[in-house]
């Protein structure tokens, strides 16, 4: 295909997404005010009915759980297949291997970065567990939270190197919370058929408000998708990670 | 329309738009990790702090180290090839 064709393709079909895009504009509430019915519906009920003040979370993990239990699995599902399509080839494993970035890192990390890279690493810890246990009080939630973990495991290989992330982070054990995460989510809303109800009532004391304890299974399921986003995290750095491992020698 | 969130849109516009333009393959990493990070400011402004907390990660160091990785990776293929190719030239 010529090049002027190729424009004209690309012209025709940028306006058509370009009109399209600015109809659908003029039908989305406003920002600015409370003009959508349903924020309205969700503000004005998420505090009186569930005792939480994030309204966001109350959407996620009660109001609207079951389609996070979808989003949970897709996460849990394209974990699982990275990790399929990058698994160690046999030959490989037997093999010593070395990161591929070795031979750069005989100039760096400087001891400066080291020490800033490292210090952060708690911080970044407590950081990501404030983000999920405070999902129903503040912004932010298992989502948010097990990202922030993940992160801190990412910048433990910045600072070290593999062999030490391979060290400090059991594969085995990660691999366990990222499957005990996401059954928990699922085990967590069965738990409501004890009492004959659908899957996902809330069933557990709403608690006093502002407080930790609030919104009953909310917290919990909160918990479980921190525990499986930021254990599929680090299991896709692993992946991902161990691609750029060399048998030791080659260059 | 606010006249911040106005900017933050025009931002996202023009930082969008570099990212399609990169065309050296090491510098698009970064680009890509600070269109996320206007991306995620944008979300705050439109106040969806939530959606912000996770774009921040996610798309300021989760996907530029993936394809920071994949670029090493793809780069020690040609490495390894291109020296089998010499090898078998000299023998």
């Amino acid at each position: 295909m010529s090049r002027s064709w190729r424009l004209a393709l690309f012209i025709l079909g940028a306006s058509g997404i370009a009109i399209l895009f600015f109809l659908a504009l003029r039908t989305v509430p406003s920002s600015n005010g409370l003009g959508d019915r349903y924020a309205q519906q969700i503000n004005s009920r998420t505090f009186p009915e569930r005792n939480i003040t994030d309204a966001v979370t109350a959407v996620n993990f009660d109001y609207r759980g079951f389609d996070t239990v979808g989003e949970e699995f897709i996460l849990f599902v394209s974990v699982l297949g990275s990790l399929l399509l990058l698994r160690m080839a046999e030959e490989r494993k037997e093999k010593l291997l070395i990161d591929a970035a070795e031979p750069w890192r005989d100039v760096g990390p400087s001891d400066a970065t080291r020490l800033w890279i490292l210090s952060m690493i708690a911080p970044k810890v407590v950081f990501g567990m404030y983000i999920i246990t405070h999902g129903q009080l503040t912004p932010g939630g298992g989502f948010q939270g097990g990202i922030v973990l993940a992160s801190a495991a990412l910048i433990l290989y910045l600072g070290e190197n593999f062999a030490v992330f391979r060290n400090v982070l059991s594969r085995a054990l990660i691999e366990a919370l990222e499957a005990a995460g996401a059954g928990g989510f699922l085990l967590i809303g069965m738990l409501s058929w004890f009492w004959g109800r659908p899957f996902l009532t809330d069933i557990l004391p709403l608690g006093k408000a502002h407080e930790l304890t609030s919104g009953g299974t909310i917290a919990l399921i909160s918990m479980a998708t921190g525990l499986e986003v930021s254990a599929g995290f680090i299991l896709l750095l692993y992946a991902f990670l161990q691609e750029n491992l060399l048998p030791s020698g080659e260059k | 329309m606010l006249l911040i969130q106005l900017t933050i849109l025009a931002l996202v516009a023009i930082s969008g738009t570099i990212v399609v333009l990169a065309r050296d393959v090491a510098s698009q990493p970064t680009v890509v990790s600070l269109f996320g990070l206007i991306l995620a400011l944008m979300f705050l402004v439109f106040q969806a702090p939530d959606v912000s907390l996770s774009q921040i990660v996610v798309g300021a160091v989760g996907l530029p180290l993936m394809i920071l990785l994949t670029l090493a990776k793809l780069r020690r293929d040609a490495q390894i090839l291109e020296r089998k190719a010499q090898k078998e030239k000299s023998e």
